[in-house]
């Protein structure tokens, strides 16, 4: 164990913990915008630089690992002013529609700005002039917005393995895109989404739930996705009783935030138009809406009136297991075993 | 699976036989590339070039449907090569000799004369398996869903048991469950021959049980399975028939005995979220629920059981099959009467041994939990088998090689073989805005050597006949697939690929021959003549 202070509080950590980890532990806020722990570190936003005592230059607390006795200050002049420098560089190349942007109230740009009370930038220059790529169903690219932070990259390679995008380009020019410039749709990309969740900015942005809700008028709702036998956990937004948005549950020890297409993207067949909203019932060959009361006094007449062997019931593998439970209660105490699902499938 | 799949991430050698995980897993996918490219050995078994075999430092591409001849022969060259875990058969199993005696004919050559895949390759992957510190099998519909599945699942843990990689973090059998509730389902007893908890109908202990929580008399007589309730219907044994959540008459097997049966059935209710292929058969179609319209739990493929939670109301007049259920065992005079899922779950745990430690409480606050979970103390199980089996000792089955149930000839000269794709969950995805308008038509895999034969180019049409029916499909030219062989998913309505796969049953456990059928490709025009 290694025993240091930041702002003049001792913490101890394991021997080869970060800087940022250990201000982690005491609850001190440093800023990052490409840390994520579950990657490699990038070190390339240089938001999380802090004053290290005897070190000359300020160190990035995100890879700088711990040492004994060392003394960190995270919230001097002059960690702020590089932290400000810092933002006004990116600011100004950043299109300021945050009245229009998705990530509005959830960007960490955004966050930062406020913090540090950058409103523009003073900095004239060339600006990036990247066309919009929304021309997959599911998410929307504005290299615009982009800050460079990698995660995106980071995650497509390390944990998704399509390894779909990548930095391109020189100094200005650099960008986050697939193999030749192409549409991600023409990429090795399987759309799982998860760039799109650890992008801090609004460079990525779902389509689904567009201009459907603000983030904090946002209900969460951690549960279960209902497609394969992974499990996977997931996060929906929720607003006026529909699912506006969808992320992997980074607390899921299953998938520990991680997505695929279907899970991420497919779940809009919950508000399909062609959900079905009433009981229907067979009328002179007719399919007609009936009432709840009219169908199960109908279905609970023929099955009285046969035994048991003579009725069967297939219950369903996406059901919960509460409803298959009472299923197969509901067959048996009538005296039918003939139950079965498509385990087989 | 005997694993969790945050095992992988500590795998040596991972053996993945006939399962597409980047498609049908995709989350588990991950883990394996990511396994794979920060160095554990992969071995990958499978007819068609999946996207793992990029990963893969052994790839054994074999015929469709002989798998076992390649478990046989890779357990061959472990006991002629002295690589078995001696002290593991002697201790912890039983019937070795039986299958020993068995695999003996299956040498290296003639496993590869029956596979296609060769000696050479079936040696290396053997001793990898074998030699292995920690080796973990994954299989899926590509073992089961054959006429002899349940001698591929054996051979599966002939292999598992020769080598002693069972019962150890990353060293086990691991069959990746399809749909999201399937282990789930099981568990519950949506099964002809058991009760909730894999607990016998035939049991007197287990209906005496069941028969007292519930208050009523039991039927000790397994029922039938869906392909024999089908076949019932035929014979008016079956009169009356209840559906929920499934929609055989596009996913089953030989699907014009499966529709003339709904036809057929004098009674036919359906409930479901949308009006399905099935519903259009049914007397009454009930609206139910979605999953993030109602609460309960899934229990996923490494047996966790997890919380679903109410997120939306359901449309309209919909309710939650629970709900369901529960007006109409009233409506029928049984005394039910939950409040809630909660309720059921306690129901459940009283009657189902390996959920007894497990309550919402415990749920919501540990974030999920493995069984076997007996009691509320008990953290879960991330792998099964430890110190012993269910049954005791591990059981070795000789398993001898059998051919299809239909193989190609001289009318029907291709194979096709059935599967999913990653962008579509059986049918419910095709009701995704955004995921039909990407994918939304079949394009079945066929070979360059079988295209270039008949003439037909990229992007054609083409119609596909077998003894049972035929669709028309637009094919795409890859050799991802091997000569003779065709490759198409069953997703899609406008070319219910079960139209043509046939009803030849595993005897055991009565799965259909979806994987492989014979079939004919012809050019649309000349087709049409
Ligand atoms: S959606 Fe997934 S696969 Fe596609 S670029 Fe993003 S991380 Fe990579
Ligand atoms: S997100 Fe994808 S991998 Fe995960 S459970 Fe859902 S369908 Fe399966």
């Amino acid at each position: 164990m290694i025993t240091l202070t930041i702002n003049g509080h001792r913490v101890e950590v394991e021997a080869g913990s970060t800087i940022l980890e250990a201000a982690e532990k005491l609850g001190i806020f440093i800023p990052t915008l490409c840390h994520d722990p579950r990657f490699t570190p990038a070190g390339a936003c240089r938001m999380c630089l802090v004053e290290v005592e005897r070190a000359r230059a300020l160190m990035a607390a995100c890879s700088v690992p711990v040492m004994e006795g060392m003394a960190v200050h995270t919230d001097t002049e002059r960690v702020h002013a590089a932290r400000k420098e810092n933002l006004r560089l990116l600011l100004a190349n950043h299109p300021l529609d945050c009245l229009t942007c998705e990530k509005n109230g959830d960007c960490r740009l955004q966050e930062y700005c406020y913090r540090y009370g950058i409103a523009e930038s003073d900095y004239q220059g060339a600006r990036k002039e990247y066309a919009l790529d929304e021309s997959n169903p599911f998410l929307i690219r504005d290299l615009n917005k982009c800050v460079l932070c990698g995660l995106c990259v980071r995650v497509c390679h390390e944990i998704n393995g399509a390894g779909a995008i990548d930095f391109t380009n020189r100094g200005f020019y650099t960008k986050v895109a697939p193999a030749f410039d192409d549409a991600l749709e023409a990429s090795s990309c399987v759309f799982c989404g998860m760039c799109v969740d650890v992008c801090p900015v609004g460079a990525l942005t779902p389509k689904q739930g567009l201009r459907r809700g603000r983030p904090w008028e946002l209900q969460k709702v951690r549960t279960t996705c209902p497609f394969c036998g992974t499990g996977c956990g997931l996060e929906l937004s929720v607003k006026d009783d529909r699912v506006v948005g969808v992320k992997g549950d980074p607390a899921s020890p299953v998938s520990r935030g991680q997505t695929c297409v279907k899970g991420r993207f497919g779940l809009d067949f919950l508000h399909s138009p062609d959900r079905l909203q009433k009981p229907l019932m067979r009328k002179n060959g007719e399919m007609v809406e009936a009432s709840w009361e009219e169908a199960l006094s109908l279905i609970a007449s023929k099955m009285r009136g046969l035994r048991g062997r003579e009725m069967a019931g297939f219950s369903s593998a996406r059901a919960t297991n509460e409803e298959n439970y009472l299923f197969q209660k509901l067959f048996r105490m009538l005296g039918s075993n003939n139950i079965d699902h498509c385990a087989r499938l | 699976m005997t694993n969790s799949i945050g095992e992988i991430d500590n795998a040596d050698v991972m053996f993945v036989i006939g399962a597409n995980p980047t498609a049908a897993h995709p989350v588990i996918g991950y883990r394996l590339k990511m396994a794979a490219k920060n160095g554990a050995t992969l071995i990958v078994a499978d007819p068609r070039q999946i996207e793992l075999v990029d990963y893969a430092d052994v790839f054994l591409r074999l015929r469709p449907g002989t798998n076992e001849a390649l478990l046989n022969g890779m357990i061959h060259v472990i006991l002629a090569e002295g690589l078995a875990d001696e002290k593991f058969i002697r201790e912890r199993t039983e019937g070795f000799p039986e299958m020993a005696a068995v695999v003996k004919k299956y040498t290296p050559a003639y496993a590869a004369e029956i596979t296609g895949v060769p000696a050479a390759d079936i040696r290396r992957a053997a001793r990898l398996f074998a030699g292995a510190e920690n080796a973990s099998i994954f299989y899926t519909l590509g073992i089961t869903n054959h006429t002899t599945g349940t001698d591929g699942v054996l051979s599966v843990a002939n292999l598992a048991l020769v080598t002693g990689h069972v019962g150890k973090p990353s060293s086990g059998v691991n069959p990746l469950r399809g749909q999201n509730n399937v282990q789930g389902a099981c568990d519950m007893g949506a099964l002809p021959n058991v009760f909730t908890g894999y607990q016998g109908v035939g049991e007197r202990g287990a209906r005496f049980k069941f028969g007292r929580a519930w208050g009523t008399r039991l039927n000790p007589r397994p029922g039938l399975t869906i392909t024999e309730v089908f076949d019932a219907i035929y014979t008016k044994e079956i009169k009356f028939l209840y559906i929920m959540g499934e929609n055989p008459a596009l996913t089953e097997a030989n699907l014009h005995h499966v529709r003339g049966a709904l036809e057929k059935v004098d009674f036919l209710v359906v409930q479901d979220i949308f009006f399905t292929e099935t519903a259009a058969y049914a007397d009454v179609v009930l609206p139910a629920a979605a999953f993030a319209e109602k609460e309960g739990t899934f229990t996923n493929t490494e047996r966790r059981v997890q919380m679903v939670r109410k997120a939306i109301n359901p449309p309209g007049e919909a309710k939650p099959d629970w709900v369901i259920l529960s007006a109409l065992a009233r409506e029928l005079r049984l005394k039910w009467n939950y409040a809630t899922p909660a309720e059921i779950f306690q129901e459940i745990a009283r009657l189902n041994p390996a959920y007894a430690g497990i309550s919402y409480q415990r749920l919501e606050k540990e974030g999920g939990l493995q069984w076997p979970c007996p009691d509320a103390k008990h953290p879960g199980t991330p792998y099964l088998h430890q110190d012993k089996f269910v049954r005791g000792k591990g059981l070795f089955t000789p398993v001898e090689y059998q051919p299809p149930a239909e193989e190609p000839d001289s009318d029907y000269s291709l194979l096709l073989t059935t599967g999913r794709i990653l962008f579509h969950y059986n049918t419910m995805t095709r009701y995704s805005g955004a995921i039909e308008p990407f994918k939304p038509e079949e394009v079945a895999q066929v070979n360059p050597a079988d295209a270039g034969h008949l003439g037909v180019v990229e992007g054609e049409t083409v119609k596909l006949s077998s003894r049972r029916g035929h669709i028309a499909v637009r094919i795409t030219i890859t050799d991802a697939v091997p000569p003779g062989v065709i490759y198409v998913t069953f997703h899609y309505r406008e070319s219910a690929v079960n139209l043509l796969t046939g009803s030849a049953l595993d005897p055991v456990t009565k799965t259909p021959e979806f994987k492989i059928c014979a079939v004919k490709m012809e050019k649309l025009a000349t087709a049409g003549a």
